[in-house]
């Protein structure tokens, strides 16, 4: 790979020994993913937060790094809420551990929002045609698909490596030839809200790591377009989609596509996932995956106003967003739901205590039975929130 | 004997040969206090690979492999160097973050080595020695 005379000097260690070895890192990707150089980054989210994933072994790696990030970084979801740890349930021990974990971050200069919608935060982490160093992987979806950024699928030490070189190598997700549509989807339904999770669940599982181009005949917002990529991203390795006349366009013509299948998807395919996985004898629901954004939580709100929920409802945001509006906060937990920050029922060891959870996520669908041990239970917005209430 | 290879991690070391055919995930496989293989379904089971060169076909598994290297290194119960017929980024991340030599693209003979053969790996000059 080439190297500028700058880059050759950083990887001699002539700037200290972090920052040689993150060099070696980003030059050993370059190499095994072939790329020729390395490209300057706008931003980076760092993976390897939630002490759950990184256990001990990362938490003491983190802890040995000096150095500081030269770009904007921010940071995955943690394990807990990093206030609210104990309504959650979460132990002491696993507390001052994920604590000990933001510290770190903090001393390398990393801002401590911890979320997987860093996009809904701020405008200025991601334009279209940006670099990025992403990590989250509903968040790279949202960032290649739906702003026109360029990320591959980082992991924890290569997002810190990017951050504290400011670059990263330029392959994969990086170069229009690998941003070409696999599978061309259609879709003969009209779709609206969990809908476009359900149809991500089905299309990352047939999809896996391709990239598919949708023809749809209804027209996702962004909450939408964050649950469809989100969905697909879990239940497959999806990082870039399309969605014809929505997202940006495949930066080639169709002639340039190389084209593997032609799925076509009608209303029955979407209603399957529902009757699949019933919400029904659920002790838990949980919303906010990915990350609610403000309009979500209005939407949330409303249906809550004015009733008690009979079961536990987890409403997961960022904090920014969460404190950015302190009313609709209120307004949902006045029915007795919690509104967590910082972390989720994915990543969150608190989820491991009950036995089924309903989720109107395709990606909490997709992980929670793995990754916490308990059964999960789909449906829409709507039947989730009646489900919190006791009415079904 | 001299066998040339393509550095991932730079440093160099010797050590026992320590050879298995089996790609290695090092979360679940090994355990990060002991650097005993643990899982009974891998060739390498009740084996220690601390101080050894170990050479596989690559890493498998969790991204948290990269971290267990690490632990590893830090408890003195890493392997010396590690060859790969080819690297994937979980060996490598960890190699590289814990200063471990790492070399690939070696012949595929090299999986029929015998266990405890005297090693060098001089990944800096990308080159293996049989002593």
């Amino acid at each position: 790979m080439y190297l500028s005379r700058e880059e050759e000097a950083v990887a001699r260690g002539e700037r200290g020994d972090t920052l040689r070895r993150m060099m070696e890192i980003l030059v050993a990707l370059g190499d095994i993913y072939g790329a020729e150089r390395l490209v300057p980054v706008r931003s980076v989210q760092i993976a390897g937060v939630s002490f759950k994933n990184i256990g001990d072994a990362g938490l003491e790696w983190i802890s040995d790094l000096s150095g500081q990030v030269v770009v904007p970084s921010i940071l995955n979801p943690a394990g807990m809420d990093l206030e609210r740890w104990q309504e959650m349930g979460i132990s002491k021990d696993f507390a001052a551990k994920q604590q000990a974990t933001i510290e770190a971050y903090r001393r390398l200069g990393v801002t401590i929002d911890c979320t997987c919608t860093p996009y809904q935060l701020y405008d200025s982490l991601a334009s279209h045609g940006d670099h990025l160093a992403w990590s989250e992987s509903s968040a790279i979806s949202y960032a290649n698909s739906v702003i026109g950024a360029q990320t591959n699928r980082e992991g924890g030490p290569s997002a810190l490596a990017a951050a504290l070189v400011g670059k990263t190598p330029l392959y994969g997700y990086h170069l229009d030839e690998n941003r070409k549509p696999t599978h061309l989807v259609s879709v003969n339904a009209n779709l609206s809200g969990s809908d476009y999770g359900a149809l991500g669940f089905i299309m990352g599982s047939i999809v896996k790591d391709g990239v598919p181009l949708f023809q749809m005949r209804s027209r996702p917002s962004k909450d939408e377009l964050k649950t469809l990529g989100a969905a697909m991203a879990a239940s497959g390795s999806v990082a870039l989609y399309y969605v014809d006349g929505v997202t940006p366009a495949p930066p080639t013509s169709p002639a340039a596509w190389e084209v593997i299948e032609k799925i076509a998807l009608e209303k029955p395919d979407i209603d399957e996932v529902y009757e699949k996985y019933p919400g029904k004898d659920a002790d838990i629901v949980a919303l906010g995956c990915p990350h609610c954004s403000q309009e979500e939580l209005e939407k949330i709100a409303g249906l809550l106003a004015g009733h008690k929920v009979q079961k536990e409802l987890w409403v997961c945001t960022a904090r920014k967003i969460a404190d950015s509006f302190p009313d609709l906060v209120a307004r949902i937990e006045e029915s007795g739901a919690k509104v967590f920050c910082d972390t989720c029922m994915v990543v969150s060891p608190a989820s491991e205590r009950y036995q089924k959870m309903m989720v109107n996520s395709g990606k909490a669908l997709s992980y929670i039975p793995g990754l916490c041990g308990v059964r999960a239970g789909f449906g829409s917005l709507e039947e989730c929130i009646n489900a919190a209430l006791g009415r079904n | 004997m001299d066998i040339k290879c393509h550095k991932v991690a730079s440093g160099k070391a010797s050590g026992p040969a320590l050879v298995t055919k089996d790609r290695i995930s090092f979360l679940g496989n090994v355990n990060p206090e002991t650097g005993v293989v643990v899982d009974p379904a891998h060739e390498l089971f009740g084996r220690c690979i601390a101080g050894s060169v170990l050479i596989f076909p690559g890493g498998k598994g969790s991204t948290v492999g990269s971290y267990v290297i690490y632990q590893l290194k830090k408890r003195g119960v890493a392997p010396a160097a590690m060859i790969n017929l080819r690297s994937e980024p979980i060996v490598a991340v960890g190699a590289i973050i814990s200063g471990i030599p790492l070399v690939d693209r070696v012949p595929d003979d090299l999986l029929h080595l015998t266990d405890g053969v005297l090693i060098e790996v001089d990944a800096n000059s990308g080159r293996i020695t049989i002593l």
